[in-house]
């Protein structure tokens, strides 16, 4: 089975084909948030390093969210298009997951965080369940202890901070900027993920695709839509404002 | 030999696709429109509109296709909106379309959206061809065009300011109308006296500084080229500003205001503002033809004073349908046709161009 998975929704810009358990292409760039450009180009260095032929491909994943509104659109633009063309499904992952996956085995909680402007982080909780003893590294499945979500990253500090028994991992293009805040409010045991674990990665993407499409869960190309985990602001300061006139009223 | 292009539209708040057969007939038109979404705040939202584009992508160029009878195997070239417009509504429909492209190998095509408006004109009358004159009104857009000839455009005149729809829509919200104002105030005016209040009709001067005018570096004509843009400019934002002092104040001297004569006479000085304008050049020029093309293009009082000018100029005029008017894909499947005809086709790394101007590639 194969499947070609994307993920724009940060900074980076990555893309991969995997192919049952092997990882023919991965194509990462963590340069200049350019992916409008860049994108589809990479899809297509990999077909043509690949000698791909896109009637082989059976599914097309894609970081549905959290992340960048315009970046996650044109990840998700591009997954449409190309299921459209090839009348394939969609394999939507969470963008949390996806950086979680990156951590495959690790012992503790793995937190990714992105930053989400507004002072606020794209985060949520994950572990590796008990192995089986049947694979390298003997880690199972990657369990969510919270769903991903918007918050202050104080907020998260504080919800890890009653977890007294564990240690965490955090990784995401949240760190550098959150770092400081971190370490100053959260008394756990807790580490940073080193560069090559850190950001987004289409490979690690694909191999939560493939277990998500084994279980049935894929979609049609028109139904996709990205979970942007925030309402537009127009929206919310409409909603505050009606919120205000009721008080008032 | 018969060529088929699938275009796709998403500039602002309409996701539309098209199928058009030879640049001139169209096949499939299937629009979208979230208007209704947009209503309530007075306008539009680009991060609403973004997102229901994402949401109605797909259906939309399915429904076109399957309503032209064509698969994505009929397809010789898909032409796409890559600006001007909202860039993250443009960024939808160019990373679909280039994601087709990619999975098909069908060459990809952008297309500038004025040149789709002008292109709109090509549909009804098969008979029209460059050189022309052309006059593009619309939410977003006032600029009025020399088409040389296919894909050959020479902008006479800009909007300094605000659109001419624009100015529709803020004069629509002072006078307690609402959003969308060019219908809106079309309506009211035909009940209306259109002579009953003096609004001015702006003249833009020629300015001595040129500077506002970006023309690619190392032009030759710059200068001579800016005072030619210069002559032909629109200003909406002064008679905008005209009829919210007079609403206040008739407001303050405790006189009533009617409405509808207030649209009246508000559309009358836009459409004379136009109309002028466009004569002028027409005759400058000697254009044998001309035709108006842009939302605004469907407004009854300019399509009626336009058809009179050009009846007075002895000279053919051509106006879309209000379907063809509004933002929709064939025009734009028109428009990437002649495109394709030149072998101008886009390569995998076409971004959005927010400020994309006429004639640039």
């Amino acid at each position: 089975m194969k499947i070609l998975a994307i993920d724009s929704s940060g900074i980076t810009a990555t893309v991969a084909l995997l192919e049952d358990d092997k990882l023919i292409a991965e194509y990462t760039i963590n340069h200049k948030k350019t992916h409008s450009q860049t994108l589809v180009p990479m899809l297509d260095e990999i077909r043509k390093m690949t000698e791909l032929g896109m009637d082989t491909i059976d599914a097309v994943a894609v970081a549905k969210g959290p992340g960048s509104f315009t970046g996650l659109r044109i990840g998700s633009a591009t997954a449409k298009g190309i299921g459209l063309a090839l009348d394939k499904p969609l394999i939507a992952v969470s963008t949390l997951e996806g950086l979680a996956m990156n951590a495959w085995g690790m012992r503790g909680l793995i937190c990714p965080i992105m930053d989400a402007r507004r002072e606020q982080v794209y985060t949520g909780i994950y572990r590796f369940g008990e192995g089986t003893g049947t694979c390298i590294g003997d880690a199972g499945e990657l369990v969510t202890v919270k769903e991903g979500c918007a918050i202050a990253v104080e907020e998260l500090c504080g919800m890890l901070n009653d977890m007294p028994d564990e240690k965490v991992l955090f990784l995401g293009d949240g760190v550098p900027v959150y770092r400081e805040a971190i370490d100053k409010t959260l008394r756990i045991p807790h580490s940073y993920a080193p560069a090559h674990m850190s950001g987004q990665r289409a490979g690690a993407l694909a191999v939560l695709a493939a277990r998500y499409y084994k279980e049935g869960r894929i979609e049609t190309a028109a139904e996709h839509k990205p979970e942007y985990l925030r309402v537009s602001q127009a929206e919310r300061v409409r909603a505050e404002q009606e919120k205000t006139s009721r008080e008032a009223g | 030999m018969i060529t088929h292009i699938l275009a796709i539209e998403s500039s602002c708040d309409e996701t539309a696709a098209a199928v058009v057969r030879n640049g001139r007939s169209v096949l499939s038109n299937i629009i979208y429109s979230q208007i209704d979404l947009h209503t309530i705040y007075g306008g539009v939202v680009p991060e609403i509109a973004s997102r229901k584009h994402i949401e109605k992508i797909n259906q939309v160029i399915e429904e076109a296709l399957k309503e032209a009878g064509v698969s994505l195997k009929d397809i010789d070239a898909i032409a796409v909106t890559y600006g001007p417009g909202l860039v993250g509504a443009l960024l939808v429909g160019v990373a679909e379309a280039k994601a087709i492209s990619f999975a098909t190998g069908i060459p990809l095509i952008g297309v500038h959206h004025i040149e789709g408006h002008i292109c709109a004109n090509y549909i009804e009358h098969p008979e029209l061809e460059p050189p022309f004159m052309s006059l593009v009104v619309s939410g977003g857009h006032t600029h009025l065009v020399n088409v040389r000839d296919y894909g050959v455009y020479e902008i006479l005149g800009r909007t300094r300011d605000d659109a001419a729809g624009e100015a529709f829509d803020k004069v629509a919200r002072a006078i307690g109308l609402g959003y969308p104002g060019g219908p809106k105030i079309d309506k009211v005016s035909k009940e209306g006296n259109a002579e009953a209040i003096d609004f001015p009709r702006p003249k833009v001067r020629i300015h001595t500084d040129f500077s506002y005018v970006s023309k690619p570096t190392g032009s030759p004509d710059v200068k001579s080229g800016a005072e030619r843009e210069g002559e032909y400019d629109f200003s909406f934002s002064g008679l905008k500003s005209a009829v919210l002092n007079y609403l206040n104040s008739e407001k303050m001297a405790g006189r009533e205001i009617v409405r509808e004569d207030v649209a009246a006479s508000f559309q009358k000085a836009v459409t004379d503002v136009l109309v002028e304008h466009s004569m002028n050049a027409v005759r400058e020029y000697g254009a044998k033809k001309f035709a108006i093309a842009g939302g605004v293009a469907s407004n009854s009082s300019l399509r009626a004073q336009m058809k009179a000018a050009c009846e007075r100029e002895g000279i053919e005029f051509y106006y879309p349908s209000p379907v063809f008017c509004t933002d929709n894909a064939a025009m734009i499947g028109v428009a990437g046709y002649y495109e394709y005809l030149k072998g101008n086709f886009a390569d995998l790394s076409l971004n959005a161009v927010p400020n994309l101007r006429l004639g640039e590639r």
